[in-house]
């Protein structure tokens, strides 16, 4: 490790150094490149380091990236620009040494689902030197019409409320939708239409073939007490449960956390517009306030991989600035 | 046997010390209750109703205020009622001409969940 504390005033284990590359998590997205079935992750970071970074993943088979919770339309004090926060992601997608073949944007593009903050959403997008962009829903996408408006914009093609499936270069990528017809009381809901599309959609697959999956809200149980975890989704994984790759990149809890069980590896990525408490650590899940010099300015990196084996699982948590 | 492993990523005492080090966004202080023409009002708050429990003569008007940086629907579990997006400081009354016990959830955060009994 390069990196270890200096300055430990408050003996909370973290100085100013280490909170600030904290810090440079916001406003970013997330790299993944297969490296032979195996997915591999590290937050974009900026300049000289990406390269390095980028550096690193060379052999891949391929690269996308994974951005979420764009908000755009919030406005309060966690970010009153995240129009601007979204744009810096995009240029961090741009400055990558190799472009990633696409994009998934796993959810809540707008804050309240309106035309305009879509408009927006889109523009910026549009900039992004990728492929092809991939969307989910998120419960702020879905607010009006029944989320007609966002499968008019984002979901064409789509079955039911906007899940679907497609092939890259050998592996098997599957979209849910987790943020419609939720019951009180409960988490976010697939349900049984869903389900059994997806029942038959992997069907035909090898179990060797590495499955993909994303969706808005964490498809593990996370923090139930916060609704983050989706009630039907142990049966959603069942069907997956023959394959030897699973991974499930969601979005939702702006913030990074990972679990590996079984064949299944789970990520949750960041937010380009404003974090979020971690679980219970606040009387709610609401935007977290950050001085904004911080949230935008501050540069550092956050090297997180994580490698999924046919059988002993390997998580390598890199610390931040490593080289 | 299966092992179930988490990992936060700048570490546990990280997120800890960050979560202190920018602060946890303050309880807001309510403000002066709004009852119109001597309804009952529901404040929604750190994504909870308050008071969860309303009890109310027929013929009240219920007025539900969001006071969180998110936005919140109102929406009845027997699909009686449902507001549109309440972004923050917005508000939805619906009257209840029935007696009977209402429960009622945020449709896009259906962990919170409340009632309304009406007498």
């Amino acid at each position: 490790m390069t990196d270890f504390i200096r300055d430990n005033i408050n003996k909370d284990g973290i100085d100013r150094r280490g909170f600030l590359q904290c810090m440079a998590w916001a406003g970013t997205g997330v790299l993944y490149t297969l490296h032979g079935g195996i997915l591999k992750s590290l937050p974009l970071m900026q300049g000289a380091a990406n390269s390095e970074h980028m550096a690193k993943m060379k052999g891949a088979d391929f690269s996308f990236i994974q951005i979420s919770d764009s908000h755009i339309g919030f406005s309060k004090e966690a970010n009153p620009d995240v129009t601007a926060t979204l744009q810096i992601a995009v240029d961090r997608i741009n400055s990558a040494a190799a472009p990633p073949d696409f994009l998934l944007h796993t959810g809540d593009i707008s804050q309240l689902s309106k035309p305009s903050e879509f408009d927006t959403a889109e523009q910026v997008l549009k900039g992004a030197k990728a492929g092809k962009i991939f969307y989910v829903p998120g419960e702020h996408d879905v607010l009006t019409d029944d989320g007609q408006q966002y499968l008019d914009r984002f979901g064409k093609g789509t079955k039911g409320k906007g899940w679907y499936s497609f092939d890259h270069k050998g592996a098997h990528f599957i979209g849910l939708v987790n943020v419609v017809d939720l019951k009180a009381g409960g988490l976010g809901s697939l349900g049984s239409d869903q389900l059994k599309w997806l029942q038959d959609d992997v069907k035909q697959l090898k179990s060797s073939t590495p499955v993909i999956v994303f969706a808005h809200i964490p498809l593990w149980a996370v923090y139930p007490e916060w609704g983050w975890g989706t009630d039907d989704s142990e049966q959603a994984l069942g069907y997956l449960k023959r394959f030897g790759s699973v991974s499930v990149l969601n979005g939702h809890i702006h913030q990074i956390m990972q679990k590996v069980e079984g064949n299944v590896t789970f990520h949750t990525a960041l937010s380009t517009a404003f974090p979020q408490p971690a679980p219970g650590t606040a009387p709610s899940p609401g935007p977290m306030k950050v001085p904004a010099d911080q949230l935008r300015n501050v540069l550092g990196i956050s090297h997180v991989n994580f490698v999924q084996g046919q059988h002993s699982l390997a998580i390598v948590d890199s610390p931040l600035a490593q080289s | 046997m299966k092992r179930i492993r988490w990992i936060f990523v700048c570490g546990a005492t990280v997120i800890t010390a960050f979560t202190l080090t920018v602060g946890i966004r303050p309880i807001l202080a309510l403000r002066p209750a709004e009852n119109p023409a001597g309804g009952a009002s529901v404040k929604i708050d750190n994504f909870s109703f308050g008071p969860a429990d309303v009890k109310i003569p027929v013929g009240t008007t219920v007025t539900w205020t969001n006071r969180d940086d998110v936005p919140h629907v109102v929406a009845s579990d027997a699909k009686l009622f449902k507001s549109k997006p309440l972004d923050t400081d917005d508000h939805f009354s619906f009257t209840f001409t029935k007696s009977g016990t209402y429960v009622y959830y945020c449709a896009i955060h259906p962990k919170m969940t409340a009632k309304v009994v009406v007498q």
